[in-house]
């Protein structure tokens, strides 16, 4: 899984800098909104010229005109903040895909994977930064592997707003407790007791904390330090790939499914190509009316988004779905999509479909989902001389050769899984044998080419060395046979391995 | 009138040669694929491609020599730059070997299938892929109708298919172009030279369909065929085995 890593960004005064650009000449006012709350006018947001005065949060407009004379009181616009994030989050989409809202004064944005675009973490943060102070917006940000750290960070962190990977649980040591997230009474209970730092209970066992303070605040706490993930409600919520065909009547017949299923492609395909995506792997789910759900997969060896082609792939499969009284609702989900490489037709030429070309893959698409992915085999060279390790499989059609076949070293057409034992007879001991005796029939050797010492692997397996023999016997027949060990060791035995053409 | 009709009878031969996979003279000479005399024994002197062929191989010997001949030919067929597909329930070949015949084993796609049906089924779909060079595959047995499929496959797509039989009791009648045999011959270097020499093989063309059935004598030497017109005489003796 890709490492996350999260940017929490704060409005320190998000709805007085947004009425500051409305009307600028608020600009040199000390302001506050103040909503009524039991007859009296409380403040619920001063602009930075009041707060520098000593205005604040949550005292009542009363006292706070009497510190600042000056103050200038505007009623409070309710769900204003909701609507500014909403259009502030929607900007910040440019950013990264996911955005999420962060009632009442910031965004968190979950920019895993996002920011070298921008030239690294460092200028990333940079940017969004400068963006939203050149708009007129008091922010503060941060950039932390976790949500909860980063919101901590970029509210009382007063060191460095970029915390390195796996870095989040010092940084919120020296930060008060109320950089979790907590509720106002978990809070004031904190002070009561006199947790100034979150360094000061942190080493408190798990089920004191849980006793005092509660699972909700364990839970923020973990999701701080990354122990437990944290689901953002995004403001574009990630679309799965998924089409739905509910039936007004059940379906009962072949040319049913397949119309079911060609109106899923279609509509999957259509994204898919506007994406630039193809898929590697889909289901096709179909609920009957009894109930039951049948499932049907489909993989493909190189992504795809050719309609006829996944059409055809679930073509192979219909005859097993059985819809006995009826089918209700077919779904269609791709659960994994890839990009599709842009050229991916240039390749295709009439002379001939090379290893990578289209036409090819769709073809073993269609076997793998048929007869099964791996029947399918494809060789690469592997620089081993141990003739059975000399090839290893490709995991793709695409995987490119890297060392080259050797040719060097002849080797038969035909090789024995298991080399089989020959009765052997030799002149001298360390020549090619005589003749042989393979399956009980006798083969006088005629011509055979100098040994080949084929060394074990010993980081492999244990064991004695081959030495192998290329031999013709009178009729022209060409072996492989190899005497595994020294010819002067006992246990040393003649086996013939393969057949040359 | 008659020399008219003689043309259109001559004209539709034709006409049904190309369908049946045969190359018409003019491209023939262009397609060659480098094996001499043998491609005389086909009509109009040229080895049919776009057509089935089948091979017999009663033992490891005879499938190790079609082996390496069939290597030789596909080495040609792949020239284009086109993958093949070898199909069997038992492969015994080993990749590694067929970059002698100048063919790079990864662009050949092994396929080993848990029966001999599915060998047919996959044998079919991978015959309509145009574009492939080549299809290969081992079957024991095919019937009249599932070779005449596989014909009609190959008609369309113009895709070389081979059928190495193994079992001999089996054969039958079908639809293929030619039936061939391989067998290993002795082989020869340069005199004095101990060793092991070039592949060489007895390549029978025991039925060719419109065509004329033969036997030559054929190696492969220089990344080539090369057919071995006289045969030398090679003298068994202790000595020339190599120590």
């Amino acid at each position: 899984m890709m490492h996350k890593r999260f940017v929490s960004i704060w409005f320190r005064h998000l709805t007085t800098d947004w009425l500051t650009l409305r009307r600028p000449e608020l600009k040199t006012v000390p302001f506050v909104f103040a909503d009524q709350v039991r007859n009296r006018m409380v403040i619920t947001a001063a602009n930075n010229l009041a707060e520098i005065q000593g205005v604040s949060k949550g005292m009542a407009a009363a006292d706070a005109k009497a510190i600042v004379p000056g103050l200038e009181v505007i009623d409070e616009i309710h769900g204003q903040e909701t609507k500014l994030l909403n259009a502030l989050g929607e900007w910040c989409i440019r950013y990264s895909p996911q955005v999420a809202v962060d009632l009442p004064d910031g965004l968190m944005l979950d920019i895993s994977g996002c920011a070298h675009l921008w030239g690294g973490e460092r200028e990333y943060l940079k940017e969004i930064v400068t963006r939203l102070i050149s708009k007129g917006y008091d922010v503060r940000a941060a950039l932390t592997d976790t949500a909860g750290a980063s919101w901590a960070v970029a509210r009382f962190g007063k060191i460095k707003p970029i915390i390195e990977p796996g870095g989040q649980a010092d940084a919120l040591l020296s930060l008060p407790p109320a950089a979790l997230r907590l509720d106002p009474v978990i809070l004031d209970r904190f002070k009561k007791l006199g947790f100034y730092t979150i360094k000061s209970f942190i080493g408190t066992g798990r089920s004191a904390l849980r006793r005092r303070f509660g699972q909700d605040f364990l839970l923020r706490l973990d999701q701080a330090l990354g122990n437990e993930e944290e689901h953002l409600q995004l403001l574009q919520p990630l679309e799965p790939y998924a089409e739905r065909l509910p039936c007004l009547e059940p379906i009962r017949t072949r040319t049913g499914i397949e119309i079911a299923i060609q109106t899923l492609l279609e509509a999957l395909v259509r994204r898919l190509v506007a994406e630039g995506k193809g898929i590697r792997n889909a289901v096709l789910k179909c609920y009957r009316v009894d109930g039951e759900i049948i499932q049907i997969p489909i993989g493909t060896n190189l992504p795809s988004n050719q309609l006829t082609h996944l059409f055809r792939l679930f073509e192979l499969k219909i005859e097993l779905i059985k819809p006995k009284l009826g089918i209700e609702l077919f779904t269609l989900e791709a659960l994994k999509v890839e990009d599709t490489a842009p050229d991916q037709e240039l390749l295709w030429s009439p002379e001939g479909c090379g290893i990578e070309d289209t036409a090819l893959a769709e073809l073993l698409d269609k076997l793998s989902n048929k007869i099964g992915a791996d029947k399918i085999h494809r060789y690469l060279p592997q620089e081993r001389y141990w003739p059975e390790h000399s090839l290893k499989l490709a995991s793709s059609l695409t995987e490119k050769v890297t060392a080259s076949w050797r040719k060097d070293k002849l080797r038969p057409s035909l090789l024995l899984a298991r080399p089989e034992k020959i009765e052997v007879t030799s002149l001298l001991p360390d020549n090619p044998p005589m003749l042989f005796i393979y399956q009980g029939k006798r083969h006088t050797i005629v011509k055979a080419d100098d040994a080949e010492r084929i060394e074990r692997e010993w980081w492999e397996n244990e064991g004695v060395h081959r030495d192998y023999y290329v031999v013709e016997d009178e009729q022209g027949r060409r072996y492989w046979v190899f005497r595994s060990g020294h010819y002067a060791d006992e246990t040393s035995a003649w086996y013939l391995h393969g057949f040359f053409a | 009138m008659l020399a008219s009709k003689k043309d259109i009878v001559a004209q539709l031969q034709q006409q049904i040669l190309q369908w049946e996979g045969f190359a018409p003279p003019a491209a023939a000479r262009a397609k060659g694929i480098g094996m001499g005399a043998i491609e005389t024994a086909f009509p109009n002197g040229v080895f049919p491609a776009g057509a089935i062929h089948e091979m017999i191989c009663p033992d490891a010997e005879h499938t190790a020599a079609t082996g390496g001949l069939l290597a030789g030919i596909l080495n040609s067929l792949m020239k284009q730059g086109g993958a093949c597909l070898w199909i069997s329930t038992s492969r015994t070949l080993f990749p590694p070997a067929l970059s002698r015949f100048n063919v790079a084993p990864d662009r050949v796609i092994f396929i080993d299938a848990g029966t001999e049906k599915e060998v047919l089924w996959v044998m079919e779909q991978a015959l309509k892929c145009e574009g492939l060079a080549a299809v290969v595959a081992e079957v024991k047995e095919i019937s009249i109708i599932q070779s005449r499929r596989l014909q009609l496959a190959v008609e369309s797509s113009r895709v070389t298919g081979f059928l190495l039989r193994n079992d001999l009791r089996k054969l039958g009648a079908n639809t293929c172009v030619a039936r061939w045999e391989i067998s290993p011959l002795p082989s020869s270097l340069e005199e004095g030279l101990p060793g092991v020499g070039y592949p060489r093989w007895q390549v029978n063309l025991l039925r060719v369909r419109n065509g004329t059935p033969g036997s030559w004598k054929l190696e492969w030497i220089n990344d080539g065929f090369n057919e071995v017109k006289e045969e030398r005489i090679h003298t068994i003796s202790e000595n020339r085995i190599a120590g």
